[in-house]
């Protein structure tokens, strides 16, 4: 698997090349929000705001009422926990423009609770207006400036930096408000996003190698949450339906899909691995996924579940995958 | 509309209008038992002021009857408006009004009767079902143009427009009407802060300093004084009035400035021009009277008023 290093910061200059309407505000984050590259390019459409996100947002408010299109960068708990009533207020109630970039999504850093986005997606989807993409791989990151581009309203991007696999075709970009079919089978439906898909595709890849049948969608686009695909492939899983999400399972995909299948009449069952609804502390990547059981042993551990087959999963020695099974509050035993 | 702008003509016109939104705003809370009144008389002379002399505003270019609510904006409501209309057209040369104290609609609904960009009967609709000139404004509420009831938004807001405005190389101002109160959020400072860091001196900030919040006197709720020095170490260029002097209110915004944004910080009285509301101190943000006796007690004074206005 190819992997690619800062994606985001060549990608936003290409980006903006032609837009001259397009200005990138920064909150103090600019390295580490792979910002530095746009700043040095188009410095007469940078715009400092300092540690300040309260008025940063503001600021995009205004810019974006004048027919600027201001792409704000700072870490995502800062874009949308710190400043909630800031974007309810002057950006989403007027629907305008404003193009939010956050950064470190859920466990993907080791700073601790404080940098850990668990609930930005929750918060988003509860304002109207709002448009939330998420990204899960290179090509992701590539494309999503474009998807945001074309919305005529507020958007929340999940966005990722620094070393990232390529995990879709260079030539096939994310599309808005459609998920990408990653495998299809009817024994149970996968539905991912952001950084639980490269996970959740080793899952499934182990599944069909032991007999067992996948639908596996990438979602990028949590709202609006109506791409057709999503209701169809939640009416062919025959066992169930498991979500991935790198965020609380409340709020964000897994009850995106709760709410789709409820008022669909989609009767099976659903399993929602994600953030079990505690905090989240500082440590690595791989360990906090295992811990809160977002790894490939959990996502197969959900399947098997669901797929009455526990019995299998006690044949191996991975204790994690066990855990999934036998307990459902694992994430307090660990 | 009568050229309110000529140097010769201000002052009568904005004395006249000052006293207008006192006497409306009485009239309005004596008729519905309740009214932002001790806001009406803090800032009527500010505002007269802004409209009459400060400000550089084109003809209102929205209907004298306000339009009824066209719904919030969204992707599938093309309908909805904003305020701005009242404060006439938007061009490089024109300035721009941005309201952030949004409780005092009352007063701004009055002061754009006054100077003839809202209808006689505009405040008919004031607070009725379906209306957009609502108790506490929002953008499409006659003379708003940003959503600002949640206090110390509108500057930042404004502040983004005066960036945009920078960009485009647009001569004309953009002013904000604040009350000191929102020198309590962090986010006014925040404002005042970048303002002054990226130097945006086309920022014109008129501060209702009344002393009176929601609570009661402002020194028993939250500190914000000295407020001037306060500003002026944050970088703003300050100037302090007496909030009720036309002339130094004037002058304060007239007078260039370069560098950040000014400040004019108005001392003011909430109490200005109908000394029986200083019964109810230090109670003052939002005004229902107690008892049939109150409510004719105040029925003489806006008597009192409109003879003092002819």
């Amino acid at each position: 698997m190819e992997t690619v290093s800062r994606i985001h910061a060549s990608n936003l200059v290409a980006f903006a090349k032609d837009k001259p309407a397009v200005l990138v505000l920064s909150a103090d984050l600019t390295s580490s929000c792979e910002a530095d590259l746009f700043r040095d390019t188009f410095p007469d459409r940078f715009y400092t705001m300092g540690m300040a996100e309260q008025n940063m947002m503001g600021f995009a408010g205004g810019l974006a009422r004048e027919g600027f299109e201001p792409y704000l960068h700072t870490f995502a708990v800062f874009l949308t926990r710190r400043v909630f009533d800031q974007v309810a207020m002057s950006v989403a109630y007027p629907n305008l423009p404003v193009r939010m970039v956050g950064f470190l999504p859920g466990l993907t850093t080791p700073g601790g609770v404080t940098h850990q986005a668990i609930d930005d997606v929750a918060l988003m989807r509860v304002l109207p207006n709002m448009t939330i993409l998420e990204s899960g791989d290179a090509t992701d990151v590539e494309s999503v400036l474009d998807v945001a581009h074309a919305i005529p309203g507020p958007v929340y991007i999940r966005q990722l930096r620094g070393l990232l696999p390529r995990l879709f075709p260079k030539n096939e970009p994310m599309a808005f408000n459609h998920a990408r079919i990653l495998s299809q089978g009817d024994d149970v439906a996968l539905l991912t996003s952001g950084i639980t898909t490269q996970y959740a595709m080793e899952a499934v890849t182990r599944l069909q190698a032991g007999g067992v049948s996948v639908s596996h969608l990438h979602v990028s686009t949590l709202k609006p949450f109506t791409d057709p695909q999503v209701l169809e492939v939640l009416k062919s899983a025959r066992h169930g339906v498991v979500t991935v999400e790198n965020h609380s399972i409340i709020g964000g995909l897994g009850s995106a899909v709760a709410e789709v299948m409820a008022e669909n009449g989609v009767g099976t069952r659903l399993r929602r691995l994600g953030i079990q609804d505690v905090y989240a502390h500082g440590a690595s990547r791989e360990y906090l996924l295992a811990e809160y059981g977002l790894d490939t042993s959990a996502i197969e551990g959900a399947v098997f579940e669901l797929l009455g087959r526990g019995e299998e999963l006690e044949r191996r020695s991975d204790s994690k995958v066990r855990a999934v099974v036998e307990d459902k509050n694992r994430v307090e035993d660990l | 509309m009568q050229d309110v702008k000529a140097e010769s003509s201000w002052r009568p016109v904005a004395l006249k209008v000052a006293r207008g939104i006192r006497r409306r705003v009485l009239e309005h809370t004596i008729s519905n038992n309740g009214g932002y009144l001790s806001q009406a008389c803090s800032s009527a002379e500010i505002l007269a002021t802004l409209y009459t002399r400060v400000m550089n505003l084109g003809p209102s270019e929205a209907p004298l009857v306000p339009p009824p609510f066209p719904g919030v904006p969204a992707l599938n409501n093309p309908h909805s408006f904003t305020g701005a209309g009242y404060n006439g057209p938007k061009g490089p040369q024109w300035d721009r009004f941005f309201f952030s104290p949004v409780h005092y609609a009352l007063v701004l609904y009055s002061l754009l009767i006054e100077v003839g960009r809202l209808g006689e009967d505009g405040l008919g609709q004031f607070n009725k079902d379906g209306s957009t000139v609502e108790l506490i404004g929002a953008e499409h509420s006659p003379g708003h143009e940003v959503t600002a009831g949640s206090l110390a938004q509108c500057i930042s807001q404004a502040g983004g427009v005066a960036l945009a405005r920078r960009i485009r190389r647009e001569p004309g101002k953009v002013w904000v009407f604040l009350s000191d109160g929102e020198f309590q959020e962090g986010q006014t400072w925040e404002a005042i802060n970048a303002l002054r860091y990226h130097g945006l001196d086309n920022v014109g900030i008129y501060v209702d300093a009344n002393g009176q919040q929601c609570d009661g006197k402002m020194e028993e709720v939250g500190l914000i004084e000295p407020l001037s020095e306060r500003l002026r170490a944050f970088g703003a260029v300050v100037r302090e009035v007496p909030g009720h002097d036309l002339d130094a209110l004037a002058n304060a915004g007239l007078e260039p400035w370069t560098g950040g944004p000014l400040v004019v910080v108005a001392r003011t009285n909430p109490c200005n021009g109908l000394d029986l509301l200083d019964e109810r101190a230090p109670k003052l943000h939002y005004v229902r009277f107690k008892s049939t006796e109150e409510t004719d007690r105040y029925r003489k004074a806006l008597d009192e008023l409109k003879k003092g206005g002819e």
